[in-house]
């Protein structure tokens, strides 16, 4: 098998006020199914590694994490040669189960944005209210950025981290790119 | 003359000129100057003509209601017109050229409109252009738009980038003014998180011109500590050069900012839209003094008092050495007092109120030395480009001269009108305050949220309170409101200014001047000085039954400028109220609608243009496409190669190369974009057995099915190969446009529906990249790469099966869109490119060659199958195509089932499809229509069918079609009729839509 290639092949722009890279293959799984149900919990936290997140939460550690999607799906992250073997493991825990776990990893593009200011970046194309006392880390957003649906979370301050679709990986890249645009700096965030 | 005063000006630094140029002229003024006053102190009075009469125009106002200073500028990508010179910062090398004259500003040859406005006036093209009908679209309209119109379009594409910002906050508060900034104060320190927006760039507004003491100090001293104060509250956010565009739903607000205007040469974005969601938003906007209505208004050098005030003190800027000023209220006065300390003349203040005694200001403009003339009126402005004088009479009269002075500027005040705007944009009410004579807002019904409650608060000069102790009191109470309604609390501590009292003596209404005045009088009393609409245009509405404010406001074009009339709108309605003979309230105000100020389209547009207009999909192959000269074609927001060209090549020949290529040797398409939707769960095959027309839960696992799905309405809306994975999932294939649609779709009827089913779908589309290889030589070069078995027996047609194919793991379905022996092989996204490169490399020998969509469309049409999209318009259901095998009859139900038993579904009239072919072998105009014998209800010809898919097939080397025809089974072999849109008649036979290998002989190998 050849080596797995993102959309972008990690493409990276330090050009403007926060910087935008293409974070390499990560591997990403999305599960369906009734979050309340012991079963399930159990076989999501430990595909994933980490504890059950609350609605709009993410929870992670290392370079594992599980994000709640909706009230019936998760998205599981881990390293992209990982993900084979956590879904017929996850599968394998769930069978019996109404579920649906499948392997998105190859359908995202992944980007991280950092500086300073990076908060603005997002909030110049996303309609969420990014105020450091508003969206704070181990908060997971579904949103869109501009034109194309998009989630996002901060794993650490001044860092975002950004899924989309693949097939918009070049948009979205750009979009970034336009919105980190230098002295473009709004200087809204204070802390 | 107009000119620059040795005195200072508050907001220009004499210590730092600017250079500019106006109509070509190397002009200069100062730091911190508008190019309103920038042009005023070079003498430069007369700045553009007016839209219908081409009339001589001056400024008017100092601010954003300015109707009459519009210019063009910049130049090239920076060009646009219709700027307010008013709200234009001065910067070096600023460009601006005069609007709406030709061949020059001064000498106009359309000012012979004016000559000929009394043929010309209210309602004129309604009632001239109407006959005849003919002539409207040649003759009239192309004139009228000739004649009429500002500033001129830009050519050049705009060099600058635009921008939104999304942020929230628990108070918005609009106006920099004292009172925007002391309702910021007041609810900063009750911890809330607070945006001041100030349109200008400068805090405090108008209060430090008109002077007074706040907490014993001047006005700037106030200004300046409570700047200071709130710069140092983290809460709180202040954006000057950002105005409050609109006022919408659930505290939705806009900010426009203006980041570069007033340094077109600096880095980033130009604007800035600001998208804010306020709990709570405060209209700080203040109020904007009213013209008085006499004749020759509109002669350059007639200002609105404050703006002569603002000129003077703000600028350093002297509108005229004699200025006379006219007034029905006090506040005017201050313009008197302000030109007087400047050293300036003011030869009579004329007061159209009959005063008992001389309070406050009067008093002290009396002390000064001016004359003041109570219960006089200007009864008509001398001068053209220029004032030269005025006339005065009594306002008790109808107009007899009662002396004449010579003046060159004339300063005039009806009083003020709060800006309502922003109250009045989601909703808010306003009442008569008949003290002011001006609409303000009814805090008893303001804009209201989803919980019922009012989102939106007047404090200051925009609530109605004028005098600068209310103004602070109000700003103070209203932040105090809103903090309550949060339920924040206020610091105990915290408590409004107290500023002086002037006393002041009641305003009067005046509508017109004088109050008889004469029809002649009327005819050169204007009221709105953008569309030069005159005290005579609204009373003819009104007398020609336009009693409507609503009404006449569009028979006159009053208030329809691009100032949306600020200065007009009360004016024009109180004069329609004076020719009705009602109240001003009663006849009501026109719709107050956003923006407050025209806004760019950049902002609006934001970051959508240029490569990121829209998102662009791109396939995991698509670089590879663009290296190998793919020619593009959208396909929902894809971009799919249409053929490959090679070397000079036309996209014809290589379309026709691609086809005989596949049918001969090897094709690869990128079918990336196909949907493709996990279907899994107990239920799934019971969902799926809805979902389509046919049976998918009798699908068994390692098999496909080709199914065809319907709206409820019975119409056709998708089409695809559905595999059976195992017992529970199924794979469902949609067209390229469908997947999201149809994986939406799927989810609604899940959940709003058959929510107890127990099924999870997911759109994994973008997870594969998808190959088809198709031509008789597929097989050997799969087997090329070796790894599955995949001879007839192992893979047949319709299976499918997982595998690893030359070391990458896939699926392969063996289906085939073109009638050729054909796998489809999905692979992770990440591997696709390394795939597709293999495959080249392994059928380079046999042929392989990439093709597009057109040689796609081709081979699907040699074989008569159907197009979602081409076959298909939304009105077609399946039956119309002959697709009654797909549709199951066992079943007891399926979407669209219901519908397409009804009677109109099932008339056998309904047309059908069919092959075309043409007797000549040439190739139909797609889209054309057959025609029948006779005419329809409505005289037009009877039309019998018409073409849904035609193409030159290279295969056959003659023109194939599709088309829908009418009782088209029983009329074989029948020759019809189809014009062109190039005059000729193509004439095509009925035959069966297959046209190719209708054993299916060379997919079945």
């Amino acid at each position: 098998m050849s080596d797995p290639v993102t959309a972008l092949k990690g493409l990276k722009n330090t050009g403007g006020f926060a910087s935008i890279s293409e974070v390499g293959p990560t591997g990403m799984i999305t599960l369906r199914g009734d979050l309340s149900a012991k079963p399930v919990i159990k076989a999501a936290v430990a595909a994933s590694g980490v504890t059950m997140p609350e609605q709009g939460r993410i929870g992670s550690e290392g370079n594992h994490a599980m994000a709640w999607m909706s009230p019936d799906e998760l998205l599981i992250l881990c390293a992209y040669g990982d993900v084979h073997d956590r879904l017929a493991a996850l599968n394998k825990k769930l069978s019996g189960q109404h579920t649906l776990a499948v392997n998105v990893s190859d359908a995202r593009a992944m980007f991280r944005v950092r500086g300073a200011h990076a908060r603005e970046v997002i909030a110049k194309v996303a309609p969420v209210d990014m105020h450091p006392d508003a969206f704070t880390p181990g908060m997971f957003r579904r949103t869109r950025f501009a034109q194309v649906p998009a989630a996002f979370w901060m794993p650490e301050p001044d860092v975002v981290q950004v899924i989309c679709f693949r097939s918009v990986a070049r948009y979205m890249y750009d979009l970034l790119g336009m919105a980190a645009q230098s002295r473009s700096e709004v200087g809204y965030f204070r802390r | 003359m107009s000119t620059r005063l040795a005195t200072p000006g508050r907001l220009i630094d004499k210590a730092a000129p600017v250079s500019f140029t106006f109509n070509g002229k190397q002009l200069r003024g100062y730091k911190g100057d508008t190019l309103a006053s920038a042009l005023l102190a070079n003498d430069q009075m007369l700045m553009g003509r007016s839209f219908k009469y081409h009339r001589p125009r001056g400024v008017v106002a100092s601010g954003a209601e300015e109707p009459n200073g519009l210019v063009n500028l910049g130049s090239e990508g920076r060009f646009e017109p219709n700027q307010r010179v008013t709200t234009t910062e001065l910067f070096e090398g600023l460009e601006a050229s005069s609007q709406n004259h030709w061949p020059s500003l001064e000498f106009d040859v359309g000012a012979i409109n004016a000559q000929l406005s009394r043929f010309l006036p209210a309602g004129f093209y309604y009632k001239m252009f109407m006959y005849p009908r003919s002539f409207w679209e040649h003759v009239y309209e192309p004139i009228i738009r000739a004649s009429a119109g500002l500033g001129k379009a830009p050519k050049a594409r705009d060099v600058d980038t635009y921008e939104h910002f999304y942020t929230f906050c628990d108070v918005l508060i609009v106006g920099g003014g004292v009172a925007g900034m002391q309702a910021a104060l007041t609810a900063g320190k009750a911890g809330a998180r607070v945006i001041l927006l100030e349109q200008t760039d400068h805090w405090g507004g108008r209060a430090p011109v008109d002077g007074g003491r706040i907490d014993g100090a001047p006005v700037d001293d106030y200004v300046k500590e409570t700047l200071n104060a709130l710069r140092s509250m983290d809460n709180v956010e202040m954006r000057l050069r950002t105005m409050g565009a609109g006022v919408y739903d659930h505290g939705y607000a806009l900010g426009y900012e203006r980041l570069t205007d007033h340094a077109p040469e600096a880095a980033g974005p130009r604007h800035r839209l600001w998208r804010i969601r306020a709990a709570q938003i405060i209209t700080a906007t203040g109020a904007i003094e009213r013209p008085l209505s006499f004749a020759g208004n509109d002669i350059p050098g007639v200002m609105l008092a404050s703006a002569v005030r603002d000129y003077v003190v703000n600028y350093g800027v002297s509108v005229g050495d004699r200025t006379v000023v006219v007034t029905n209220n006090d506040n005017a006065y201050l313009t008197a007092i302000a030109l007087k300390h400047a050293g300036l003349d003011v030869p009579v203040i004329l007061d159209a109120r009959v005063l008992p005694s001389d309070l406050g200001l009067i008093e002290r403009a009396k002390a000064l030395g001016i004359r003041v003339l109570m219960g006089h009126a200007i009864a008509t402005v001398k001068g053209g480009k220029r004032v030269t004088g005025v006339s005065i009479c009594a306002q008790a009269g109808e107009g007899a001269v009662l002396e004449e002075i010579q003046c060159d500027a004339v300063a005039m005040s009806g009083g003020w009108s709060p800006v309502v705007h922003l109250w009045s944009h989601c909703g808010g009410k306003l009442r008569w305050d008949t003290a002011h004579a001006c609409f303000s807002p009814d805090v008893d019904n303001p804009p209201k949220g989803s919980d019922g409650m009012g989102f939106v608060t007047p404090a200051g000069a925009a609530s109605g309170m004028f005098a600068l102790d209310d103004v602070l009191h109000d700003a103070h109470a209203a932040a105090e409101g809103v903090i309550t309604s949060l339920d924040m609390k206020l610091p105990k501590d915290v408590t409004s200014p107290i500023a002086e009292r002037r006393e002041e003596s009641p305003m009067a209404p005046v509508w017109m001047m004088p109050q008889g005045a004469s029809v002649k009088l009327r005819e050169k009393t204007w009221l709105d000085y953008q569309n030069d609409v005159k005290v005579s245009d609204v009373r003819l509405a009104a007398q020609e039954g336009f009693v409507s404010v609503e009404h006449a406001k569009r028979y006159t074009t009053l208030g329809m400028a691009t100032d949306q009339g600020k200065l007009s709108n009360i004016n024009g309605l109180a004069t329609l109220a004076g020719a009705l003979d009602a109240d001003i309230p009663t006849v009501g105000t026109t719709t107050f609608r956003p923006p407050y100020q025209p806004i760019s389209l950049g902002a609006i547009g934001g970051e959508a243009r240029g490569d990121i207009f829209q998102p662009i999909r791109r396939t995991p192959m698509q670089d590879w496409h663009e290296a190998n000269g793919a020619v593009f074609e959208p396909v929902g927001r894809w971009r799919r190669p249409y053929a490959f060209t090679r070397g000079l090549e036309s996209t014809h020949d290589a379309v026709m190369r691609e086809v005989k290529n596949t049918r001969e040797k090897l094709g690869l398409l990128d079918a990336s974009t196909l949907g493709k939707i996990i279907v899994k769960g107990p239920d799934a095959g019971k969902f799926l057995d809805m979902m389509y027309t046919n049976m998918m839960s009798t699908l068994k696992p390692g098999k496909c099915r080709y199914g065809l799905m319907c709206s409820e309405n019975g119409f056709l809306i998708d089409d695809g190969v559905v595999a059976r994975i195992d017992e529970d999932t199924w794979l469902c294939h949609t067209t390229t446009g469908g997947a999201e649609s149809i994986h939406a779709h799927m989810e609604e009827w899940l959940q709003t529906e058959w929510w107890d089913w127990n099924v999870y779908v997911a759109n994994v589309t973008e997870q594969y990249a998808q190959i088809a290889v198709v031509g008789p030589n597929a097989r050997t070069a799969l087997e090329r790469l070796g790894g599955m078995d995949l001879s007839k027996e192992a893979l047949g047609f319709m299976d499918w099966a997982d595998g690893t194919l030359g070391g990458f793991k896939v699926r392969i379905f063996r289906i085939s869109f073109s009638g050729e022996l054909s796998y489809e092989i999905a692979i992770d996204a990440g591997h696709g490119q390394a795939l597709w490169d293999s495959l080249l490399a392994v059928g380079a020998d046999l042929g392989a060659m990439p093709y597009g969509t057109e040689c796609l469309h081709i081979l699907r049409a040699e074989k008569g199958f159907i197009m979602i999209g081409d076959e298909t318009d939304g009105t077609v259901i399946p039956q119309d195509l002959g697709l009654n095998w797909a549709i199951s009859k066992k079943k007891e139900d399926y979407l669209g089932k219901r519908a397409q038993a009804r009677s109109h579904m099932t008339d056998p009239s309904r047309w059908k499809l069919v092959g075309l072919e043409t007797v000549d072998g040439s190739t139909l105009p797609d889209g054309a229509y057959a025609t029948g014998e006779g005419t329809n209800a409505n005289g037009q010809q009877n039309m019998i069918g018409r073409v849904t898919s035609t193409y030159h097939s290279p295969t056959l080397d003659r023109g194939i079609a599709m088309g829908l025809v009418l009782n088209a089974p029983d009329r074989m072999g029948e020759v019809l009729r189809f014009p062109g849109t190039d005059g000729k008649i193509y004439e095509a036979k009925i035959v069966d839509p297959v046209f190719y290998d209708k054993e299916g002989s060379k997919q079945n190998v």
